[in-house]
């Protein structure tokens, strides 16, 4: 499989998440953007890992990054709830108390 | 060109053009499936390259949790009452600028980096679709990350239940 394919992939989704995140302004598309950007770094690990004969350490990587990303989508979307529950809004520009 | 790589590009484009749906959509719903149809094609990708199990596991957390998490989050978290849920976008000049940075360091970073040229890259793609050799991978040398990783997923989502649950205030004082 042609790797600079796969890496123009990896790009295209970093650069979208990244996109995401910083122009958004709901809490839950941000969530998204994070996620995309982790897949891209997924992407790449797995690649360089089609390359590894016997160890496999990229796609071994890539197991413990999704558990993380799975922990990381739970409590971000708990804090999101309690978030919303507190300011009555999931508007990122409307949370910028730092005490309320 | 065979069958194999003609599918593994189409796959590897749907991926791109779903990411970028979720870019520019406006809708957080349509958002959160295009992102599932994209780590869902990134899934057949992933066959591709010999991580079958990578690929399963992708479905299976992504597909499977991850959607419904995003899809409770976005239930919780808006009010509901039949208009379209917009996200809107703010300083999207700034953003287009920073990411059109981003990809171009990037993709020069991948050209002139050349891997195509480089040795290793000249063997065969040997990673077979090696389910034994994982696993025993995971349980020999991994092992200590793999119970570590299972430890920290047990109390982010016990932490995670413990900070959106309701709590009575009487309760809540010891």
């Amino acid at each position: 499989m042609p790797i600079n394919f796969l890496l123009f992939l990896g790009v295209i989704l970093f650069c979208c998440g990244l996109y995401i995140v910083v122009a958004r302004k709901n809490v839950i598309m941000v969530l998204i953007g994070i996620e995309l950007m982790l897949n891209a770094a997924n992407l790449n690990l797995i690649t360089f890992s089609a390359f590894d004969s016997g160890e496999l350490q990229g796609q071994v990587f890539t197991l413990f990054i999704i558990t993380v990303a799975a922990a990381e989508a739970a409590v971000g979307l708990a804090l999101v709830v309690k978030v919303y529950q507190y300011f009555k809004s999931s508007d990122l520009s409307d949370i910028s108390d730092l005490k309320g | 060109m065979d069958i194999s790589l003609i599918m593994f590009y189409v796959l590897g484009g749907l991926t791109a053009l779903s990411a970028l749906f979720v870019a520019f959509t406006k809708n957080i719903i349509y958002a959160a499936f295009a992102l599932i149809m994209c780590l869902f094609f990134l899934a057949g990708v992933y066959i591709f390259l010999g991580a079958d199990f990578i690929a399963i596991v992708q479905i299976l957390v992504y597909v499977g949790g991850i959607l419904v998490l995003l899809l409770f989050g976005v239930m919780l978290t808006n009010r509901l009452k039949g208009e379209k849920l917009v996200s809107a976008t703010r300083s999207r000049f700034f953003g287009i600028l920073l990411i059109a940075a981003v990809f171009l360091v990037l993709i020069k970073g991948v050209i002139s980096a050349n891997f195509v040229e480089s040795e290793w890259m000249q063997q065969e793609m040997t990673a077979k679709a090696g389910l034994k050799g994982f696993g025993l991978n995971l349980m020999t040398e991994y092992v200590l990350a793999f119970e570590l990783i299972g430890l920290l997923l047990l109390i982010a989502l016990i932490g995670s239940v413990y900070i959106a649950g309701n709590r009575k205030e009487g309760l809540d004082a010891h």
